[in-house]
């Protein structure tokens, strides 16, 4: 692995900054977080994500503080922060909401944290200015937050909770008031001013798009557990579960039986009267095993002859056609009424498709195109 | 035409109700008192034309203005009304507002119930009220019976006549006015300010006084305009709970016109009364079109 690539997680004598320890948190008879544990290293850009009610807010709560476990503890750069009340703990938060006071200015808002701090007036004044040239907002610091923008809102909340230099950093799905175009432009800056400041950031969000985008590492939630951690390339090409699989990005799920071919090859048994499939697996599958091979879409081959050099093909016909622009997804169906979807990149201009509904194609992809996950 | 028509309607009414009474009132202060019915002269008299009218006119005089200005019964009065309504109006605010703030606090599902029970004393006459009072503050009242019985007095204390129970009486009487506003204005908050400013380095308590408090502002001054400026003019709670002691312009007021039958200097006593409370009244206009501004 190259020393360059920025990888604290897979190197064993580096030292957490965040420790879940077995943390369990209840509210009355639901469990939100149940028996979870999580590394989170210094300067990362971690994501936390998943459907809404999957615990990843109260995950957030428990780190700045507005709760705490029920069992098992949180360390911060080693110390136990369980009993330490919000103001005392070197974690900002920015909300949801922006939670930016209506009543302050907005260089009044990021200079709230550092008031408390009782720093000299130069350096606050510095540091408030510092912020605002940060984040593009130097000529709205007279104004109040409803005078200004969503966007400009959202910078100004970033700019508060970074004012303070905290070592850690909570983002509560801080993009989801902003509309796509908006979105993407922030992910980036977000991304750049992580890296500038070193802070570590943990940003919740159920935007796999945009968890994807920023984070160094994502973890995958689902009824207060992880699924899955790893980065947003691991997680997309290798996912551990259906689940996972399912949640990050579009797949195709074919269940069937395994018989083992060789080293890690394996052959899948899916349906009557079809050819078998063939997929690589690192974890040992036992023989006659159900699992499922899942393959995304735009590993899938479509054409109109056999292509003779596929390991796996199958024929279908196509089912309905959805042209992106940039991409066209062709949702084509098995003999026995499967729908598998195929995309292609319209690398080209085309005046018009090669293929069209009704007709008959076939579907190739090769033997390490897909993962097989076990049931 | 039309859009004529609609605005006229507000200002017939405002004509009809408000501004012909006062004038009459403004006309009675300015004449003199007589032995008559009417108790004051001149009175206009149409029939005699425009001679008639003219002869009225020169009849008016700023005499009992002028009056007020020379016993100083009326000006202490005055002022004895506005420190009596500034001092309830900070008591009803000290009480009113950890009230609107539990309630504001308290869970959705409470919060109408909670509402009822504060509007709930408007459902009896407000007269009967203050006579339940009495009956709570006076020597072998209530109030009285239980301090002795628990041992913590042994000889009744004298509340009943006295400034201390106007006080009380004003503060039970407008806590609503003072607690509606603030809870309004306290349960739009958005709870994750609090949690915001927490977040930021504030203990709780910095939290409310930098956060709660500013947000809540309008609703205080609301609060504070809609007890002071009826209390200014209070009549029935000083009567009735007050001693001899209590000099409220009201009572004032009442007696000049009742007792005395001096019409004319009743109707100066209550003319000066609104030009005194004129001016909070635009202080409180001012506020509520602040705030609407704001919203936008």
């Amino acid at each position: 692995m190259n020393s360059d690539v920025f990888a604290p997680w897979e190197d064993p004598q580096a030292k957490p900054l965040i420790q879940f320890q077995n943390v369990t948190k209840r509210f009355g008879a639901f469990t939100a977080i149940d028996d979870l544990s999580l590394d989170i290293y210094e300067q990362e850009f971690f994501a936390l994500l998943g459907p809404s009610g999957c615990g990843k807010t109260t995950m957030m709560r428990m780190l700045a503080g507005f709760e705490t476990p029920t069992a098992g503890h949180i360390l911060l750069g080693g110390q136990d922060i369980d009993p330490i009340p919000p103001n005392k703990r070197a974690v900002n938060m920015m909300f949801q909401s922006y939670a930016l006071f209506p009543h302050l200015s907005i260089w009044d808002n990021i200079a709230f944290g550092l008031r408390r701090d009782k720093m000299s007036k130069r350096d606050l004044e510095e540091r408030v200015e510092e912020m605002l040239r940060l984040t593009r907002l130097e000529q709205f610091a007279r104004r109040k937050p409803h005078q200004i923008s969503g966007g400009q809102r959202q910078r100004v909340a970033l700019a508060r909770s970074l004012a303070k230099a905290p070592k850690l950093l909570l983002l509560d799905e801080p993009l989801g008031a902003l509309d796509k175009k908006l979105r993407q432009d922030t992910q980036f800056e977000l991304m750049d001013i992580q890296e500038k400041t070193g802070t570590t950031f943990v940003i919740v969000t159920h935007d796999q798009e945009e968890a994807m985008t920023v984070a160094s590492r994502v973890a995958v939630m689902d009824q207060g557990k992880l699924m899955q951690v790893a980065t947003p390339d691991r997680i997309y090409e290798t996912p551990n579960s259906v689940y996972v699989a399912d949640f990050i990005g579009d797949v195709n799920i074919i269940e069937g039986r395994a018989t083992a071919q060789g080293d890690e090859s394996y052959q899948i048994d899916w349906a009557e009267g079809q050819p078998p499939l063939t997929a690589t697996s690192a974890t040992a599958l036992s023989k006659g095993q159900s699992c499922h091979v899942a393959i995304r879409p735009e590993k899938v081959a479509i054409s109109a002859e056999r292509p003779t050099d596929a390991i796996n093909a199958i024929q279908g016909k196509v089912h309905d056609i959805a042209y992106l622009g940039n991409l066209s997804t062709y949702h084509v169906e098995l003999p026995n009424g499967t729908i598998i979807k195929a995309q292609t990149a319209n690398t080209r201009r085309i005046s018009r498709r090669s293929f069209t509904w009704e007709d008959p194609v076939w579907l190739s992809w090769t033997a390490t195109a897909a993962v097989l996950l076990e049931n | 035409m039309r859009r004529a028509f609609l605005i006229a309607i507000p200002y017939v009414w405002l004509l009809a109700l408000f501004l012909v009474p006062f004038f009459i009132v403004l006309k009675i202060s300015l004449s003199d008192t007589d032995l008559a019915i009417p108790p004051y002269t001149p009175t206009l008299d149409l029939s005699a034309g425009w001679v008639g009218i003219r002869e009225f006119f020169s009849q008016l005089d700023l005499e009992n203005f002028i009056w007020l200005t020379e016993d100083d019964l009326y000006w202490k009065a005055y002022l004895s009304s506005v420190k009596i309504a500034l001092i309830s109006t900070i008591f009803t605010l000290i009480v009113g507002y950890p009230i609107a703030y539990a309630m504001a606090r308290a869970p959705e599902e409470w919060r109408p119930t909670l509402m009822m029970l504060v509007i709930l004393p408007f459902w009896t006459s407000f007269l009967i009220r203050v006579y339940a009072w009495m009956g709570i503050l006076s020597n072998e009242g209530y109030l009285n019976q239980l301090l002795l019985w628990t041992g913590i007095i042994s000889t009744p204390l004298t509340i009943l006549n006295t400034n201390t129970a106007v006080y009380i009486g004003i503060v039970y009487t407008y806590l609503p006015f003072m607690i509606l506003p603030i809870y309004s204005s306290l349960e739009r908050m958005d709870g994750s300010l609090i949690e915001a400013a927490e977040d930021l380095g504030c203990s709780r308590l910095q939290a409310f006084w930098l956060v709660t408090i500013p947000l809540s502002r309008p609703g205080i001054i609301a609060g504070c305009f809609l007890v002071m400026i009826p209390v200014i003019g209070e009549f029935v709670i000083p009567s009735l709970l007050g001693g001899s002691g209590t000099l409220m312009i009201g009572k004032v007021l009442w007696e000049e016109f009742f007792s005395n039958r001096d019409w004319p200097v009743a109707s100066a006593v209550a003319v000066v009364l609104l030009l005194i409370l004129v001016i909070p009244i635009v202080l409180f206009q001012r506020n509520q079109q602040k705030q609407t501004e704001a919203e936008q």
